[in-house]
């Protein structure tokens, strides 16, 4: 009898479980924690200030910005549409280039392929940039878990990546994984790998882990990237970076793999004139990044660049369900981070609260939507509903709509809680009913007589404790607007 | 001019001078107003917990109230709730037989501010109020109406009124409707964070379109011992001659 790991268990009824690698119940205690972290809380606004003074600077200096965020969201309504035969297009083309394309359903399809073909090559070092995509699937632990036999060791080049690798974290945010961590803890661990003290100095650490870092690039056995855009006509991978690294894992080992959402693809080469000029700005606030890589294929005939063999797989996870459904729109994203910079919950939280591979209001999207809303009961909820993610979204994703949407979602599927339940068909009997409003009106004045404590109602036990606890309460007036408007006014 | 009021539940109940403030602002512009008695809530609070449909039948009781009278406009003083019917009415019953009733409805809708300058043309009010004030926009009224310059127009024009910026001006105070019962530490971290902009600007006075945000902040305010004052817009337009509308 075969015996399988419970990593590799796969539940073939509804494999959109195995999702989103996540542990995404308790948003609200892990808020709680956060908030309380004020290191967490400077480091966060730190950084996501930056992002956004940057961005605001580079798009107001394109007048045609809001143009290009309306083409860019036709351009992704049309790809999304027509999904189906993009993807064809774009395996057809990688296979007429050379290249190898694999269709994987979910993140065990990954790690058997990606397993199979180290084990093929002999191989014994992955050198890898950054990928939210194999972040979601958890593919690094899963390749050292199923494949120990190999030995494997998978290395993160992204400098964050690697300094999350380190820590044994998961990154934070989608494009600035350790955002969360300031250079002191930083020196910290990374005066854990040099075994030396090392001083909380930018240009120190970063000197120390280039170092460490050209040795992996030059004796990797394979090289692994996520992919920002798929264009469909020509096959071509795009990656765009900021580090250098992505160019290494890409040209320096024989073997090139691709991990790319199917969402990812662009129809044609000269739509990237639109998602290019708006990536980097949304994201970083840069008006380019400093490497845009563009991998059509493996090395061909005559070419010094580019690896042996390259191998494209296009990762569903649960994508493709969303395909033709209200929540649609989700898959436009082109992972700026965006939304999440502006978001003012995030802000205080952090990407961590979220316990999912994506954080900040996309996250809150995505998560349950890829896995399950029974899995993501929180996240939908994690959001005041302010409406500066919508705004900051460079392809016009209706963020804290579809989070309303989910919300409902949740009600409809008789997830919410039975209080919850009970407090809102009441809440609709007692505004339907004129009559009942002003009875439970007056009730309501009569229930906080005994409770009045310097103008504010004194914190009590109960459903309204959630915000005695930490802001005053005002009482209800002693008279309302519609017996004083009575009176006249 | 005929106006319909629409007085939000909780300016009815905890803050009807907000109400009263309005009205008398509206009727030294000689605008010609009605209550339309049987008016309630919006069902927002329903709404943005995901209940749509008891959001929806409330939304038909509100269709019932305010088809009945005759009027050009609906003016409320509240930019949430302003919202709640001219975009989320629509929203909730997208594809549905009232689609109709709640377009022609939500067209006619208009926040206070909003009202003010763009459907009366005024931006003095000849208003009389000392002291140094941060406007707090509301985030629907900011991102969903649009209506952000108005407010501070007519702030500006208050005489001994100094309207002064605030770092962060644009993040949401926290508040969220039931986000703040349901995650009330990270909402009122965000409160705070809010407050201590406020201290950083040296204004006394906190000046808002909305209740509930002013109810949010000045919740936490109180709870940590600040007296920074705290109004409605409608309050300060309405102020003068020694009085606080």
């Amino acid at each position: 009898m075969e015996m399988e790991k419970p990593a590799r268990r796969r539940d073939t009824d509804d494999r959109r479980h195995e999702g989103i690698t996540s542990e995404v119940e308790g948003f609200n205690e892990r808020g709680r924690r956060a908030v309380q972290d004020r290191e967490l809380h400077d480091a966060v606004a730190l950084a996501t200030e930056k992002f956004v003074t940057g961005r605001n600077a580079v798009l107001n200096a394109l007048p045609d910005a809001p143009e290009l965020r309306e083409r860019a969201y036709r351009i992704k309504q049309e790809t999304i549409a027509n999904l189906d035969r993009y993807l064809e297009q774009m395996a057809d083309a990688v296979e007429k280039r050379g290249g190898n394309v694999f269709f994987a359903r979910d993140g065990e399809d990954v790690v058997r392929y990606v397993g199979e073909l180290a084990r093929r090559r002999g191989a014994k070092m992955i050198a890898k940039s950054k990928s939210m995509a194999t972040e979601e699937i958890e593919l690094n632990r899963r390749l050292e878990e199923d494949y120990a036999d190999l030995g494997l060791e998978i290395v993160e080049t992204d400098l964050g990546e690697w300094i999350a690798q380190l820590a044994g974290d998961h990154p934070s945010h989608i494009i600035g994984p350790i955002l969360h961590m300031n250079r002191h803890q930083v020196a910290d661990v990374l005066s854990g790998v040099a075994g030396e003290k090392l001083p909380p100095n930018v240009e120190q650490l970063t000197r120390f882990a280039r170092g460490r870092m050209r040795q992996k690039f030059l004796t990797a056995d394979i090289g692994m990237t996520g992919a920002n855009f798929g264009v469909a006509e020509t096959g071509t991978v795009v990656t765009v970076t900021n580090e250098g690294n992505g160019r290494l894992v890409t040209s320096v080992p024989p073997v090139h793999v691709v991990v790319m959402g199917i969402e990812k693809l662009i129809p044609k080469f000269s739509d990237l004139s639109v998602f290019v000029q708006l990536l980097a700005r949304s994201g970083t606030g840069q008006k380019i990044t400093v490497y845009t890589n563009f991998i059509t294929g493996p090395r061909g005939d005559g070419e010094l660049d580019g690896a042996e063999e390259m191998h494209l797989i296009l990762l569903d996870n649960g994508r493709s369900e969303l395909l033709g459904t209200e929540f649609e729109e989700a898959l436009y994203c082109i992972r700026c981070g965006a939304c999440l910079n502006v978001c003012p919950v995030y802000r205080q939280t952090g990407g961590h609260a979220y316990g999912s591979t994506y954080s900040g209001p996309i996250g809150a999207v995505i998560t349950p939507l890829l896995k399950g809303d029974e899995e993501a009961k929180d996240l939908p909820h994690a959001s005041s509903l302010c409406g500066a993610c919508t705004e900051a979204c460079p392809v016009g994703i209706p963020l804290h709509d579809l989070l309303l949407k989910l919300r409902n979602r949740q009600v409809e599927k008789g997830l919410a809680s039975k209080a919850q339940e009970i407090a809102f068909k009441g809440f609709e009997s007692t505004m339907k009913s004129p009559a009942l409003y002003k009875i439970s009106s007056k009730a309501g004045r009569l229930a906080q007589k005994p409770l009045m404590q310097d103008g504010s109602v004194r914190p009590v036990p109960g459903p309204l404790s959630g915000w005695t606890g930490s802001r005053d309460l005002p009482p209800l007036a002693k008279k309302s607007f519609r017996e004083l408007w009575k009176e006249g006014i | 001019m005929r106006v319909a009021l629409f007085i939000p539940c909780y300016v009815d109940l905890i803050n009807p001078e907000v109400g009263v403030s309005m009205v008398r602002v509206l009727r030294r512009l000689g605008v010609d107003l009605v209550y339309p008695e049987g008016q309630t809530c919006c069902g927002q609070p329903a709404f943005n917990s995901g209940f749509f449909d008891q959001a929806r039948a409330i939304a038909r009781h509100f269709f019932d109230v305010f088809e009945k009278e005759r009027f050009d406009y609906v003016v409320c003083p509240s930019g949430s709730c302003a919202t709640m019917v001219s975009h989320y009415y629509p929203f909730i019953f997208e594809g549905m037989p009232e689609t109709h009733r709640s377009e022609a409805l939500g067209h006619r809708v208009r926040e206070f501010s909003d009202f003010l300058v763009n459907v009366m043309g005024v931006k003095n009010l000849g208003a009389r109020h000392e002291g140094r004030a941060v406007f707090h926009c509301g985030c629907h009224q900011r991102r969903e109406l649009g209506v952000l310059e108005e407010p501070r127009e007519l702030l500006r024009s208050v005489e001994g009124l100094e309207l002064v910026d605030w770092e962060n001006e644009e993040l949401c105070c926290g508040f969220g409707g039931t986000f703040a019962v349901k995650m009330p530490d990270v909402s009122t971290a965000m409160a705070d964070e809010k407050i201590e902009a406020l201290a950083k600007s040296g204004a006394d006075t906190l000046v808002s379109g909305d209740s509930s945000c002013l109810m949010h902040l000045s919740g936490r305010l109180k709870r940590t011992g600040h007296d920074t004052h705290v109004y409605h817009l409608a309050q300060i337009l309405d102020s003068g001659n020694g009085r606080i509308g």
